[in-house]
């Protein structure tokens, strides 16, 4: 096997270890923390939508567990983006590795929570009466892997610029907060005025999310959402990868 | 006829003055012209100019006094940073001895972050395995290998990181005033084990404030000062040089 490739593959192994050793390391519930926070979202928007406001929506915790998880996902590793280079600076001042292995860990490790938690998502159907597809099989993988090019490229550029713009970090948070409103989360997309719906496919989140909860709760897809969020996932992993391989070089020096 | 191991050609870097653009998109957007003006101008000089040769096995040390570029040129030939103008070759596997816990996570165990070491500095998972018993042996932790390093002495971070080293074979070592830390004792097997690299032909490149050690182990010495090279050639000359400057 490639060298250079073998050596990213064990880095990613130590890391992704390191990562969930320090996270669990002093917390009692561990992995339920990942899926505490989703769920208390969950919990407040059914209670904001469904309770207060009376959305039409069927199932409504169910609909909202479909979306906000692989959200989660997003959200969390996008979040984290900023900081990831900048609190593994000392390693990245002494020695030379690829670096880019730190935000796609970080990306990693946010799917593999997010796999986990596809086991609520089952309890939540169970409990409304609904059972798995077989899509499932081939659909979750492939949506896992668009979901995975497309965070890793923004996370990739994003813990990049940062390190050049440390305002980054305050952006991004605006940014998530705004993209979440605009992804059709917490509403359906049957429920934007139709004049606006066409420019639903303009926010690159959004056919993913669609598609997600569309496997989750129908079994099926739509292969326009699919290849639309192929396209935004292809597209910004190599404007991930391209503003990494301007920049990586000036990381020992800037940190 | 020896090879070179490291040659630097001419080398200069400079390092911009990063506070424009640290200071934000806002700064940066609000000050273009100042910014990109500050950028060309506001460089600072790290080393002007440095040129030298090490050949393989050959034992190099490096003097001067603080901030004048040491650093700057380990950095180089770890390939961390990169020259503005000249060349730097390096013919071999490089291995940075890595200052006091750097590369080292705090929460996680001493054994944890052998492998975190080892694969981080190019090795393989399953070699640092290999060794990982000998590697504890001989840092004589004991049984405090298994518990988070935050509670580890300095003295015993600086001995887990010799001992990670020591054990993986590199072709270039990059010494930076590691000796320093540890109790006597263990200063000594450090220095045996550098005697060892030796005699196996490993170049290393010593960094040290502390002569005698320079003295003990280097072929020859370049004294570094104003960033550039001050004087190059045996360790005797060039320390008392410097000593007497």
């Amino acid at each position: 096997m490639n060298t250079s490739l073998k050596r990213f593959i064990d880095l990613v192994v130590v890391f992704t270890d390191k990562e969930m050793k320090v996270k669990y390391k002093s917390s009692i519930l561990g992995y339920v923390w990942s899926i505490a926070h989703p769920l208390a979202l969950a919990l407040v928007f059914f209670i904001a939508f469904k309770m207060i406001m009376r959305v039409q929506i069927e199932q409504y915790a169910l609909f909202l567990i479909c979306g906000l998880f692989p959200w989660q996902w997003f959200s969390n590793s996008v979040n984290m983006s900023p900081t990831v280079f900048l609190s593994n600076a000392t390693i990245i001042k002494k020695v030379n590795f690829q670096r880019n292995v730190i935000p796609f860990v970080t990306v990693l490790q946010d799917m593999i929570h997010f796999l986990l938690s596809i086991i609520v998502i089952l309890i939540f159907m169970y409990i409304y009466g609904r059972s798995p597809s077989l899509s499932w099989i081939y659909g979750i993988p492939l949506l896992v892997i668009i979901q995975f090019m497309i965070t890793y490229g923004i996370t990739l550029m994003i813990s990049t610029i940062n390190l050049f713009f440390r305002d980054m970090e305050r952006l991004t948070v605006i940014f998530v907060t705004l993209m979440f409103y605009c992804t059709p989360i917490i509403y359906s997309e049957s429920m934007i005025p139709e004049k606006y719906r066409i420019y639903v496919n303009l926010n690159p989140l959004a056919p993913l999310m669609i598609s997600w909860r569309q496997l989750f709760l129908e079994g099926t897809f739509n292969w326009v959402s699919i290849l639309v969020s192929l396209g935004y996932s292809v597209g910004f992993l190599l404007l991930g990868t391209f503003i990494y391989k301007k920049l990586s070089w000036k990381f020992g020096e800037i940190l | 006829m020896s090879k070179t191991a490291v040659a630097f050609d001419n080398v200069v870097k400079n390092y911009p003055l990063y506070h424009q653009i640290t200071g934000g998109i806002k700064n940066f957007l609000l000050n273009i012209p100042k910014a990109i003006k500050n950028f060309k101008v506001m460089r600072y000089q790290a080393l002007a100019g440095v040129s030298f040769e090490v050949q393989q096995g050959e034992t190099f040390g490096i003097i001067g006094n603080n901030g004048a570029g040491k650093s700057t040129i380990l950095s180089l030939i770890a390939g961390v940073i990169l020259p503005n103008s000249g060349k730097v070759t390096v013919n071999g596997r490089v291995l940075p001895l890595l200052e006091l816990g750097s590369g080292f996570h705090h929460e996680l165990s001493g054994r944890d972050n052998i492998v975190l070491n080892g694969v981080l500095m190019g090795y393989s998972r399953t070699l640092i395995t290999e060794k990982m018993e000998e590697i504890i042996a001989f840092s004589e932790i004991g049984e405090f290998i298994d518990q988070p390093i935050r509670a580890y002495s300095s003295g015993m971070l600086a001995r887990l990181g010799f001992s990670v080293v020591a054990h993986l074979d590199p072709e270039i070592l990059l010494i930076d005033e590691i000796l320093a830390v540890g109790d006597l004792a263990f200063q000594k097997k450090c220095l045996n084990k550098i005697m060892g690299f030796k005699g196996k032909g490993v170049t290393i490149i010593f960094v040290s404030h502390n002569m005698d050690d320079v003295k003990m182990i280097c072929d020859r010495v370049a004294w570094i000062d104003g960033h550039k090279v001050k004087m190059i050639g045996k360790p005797g000359e060039v320390i008392n040089a410097y000593t007497s400057n």
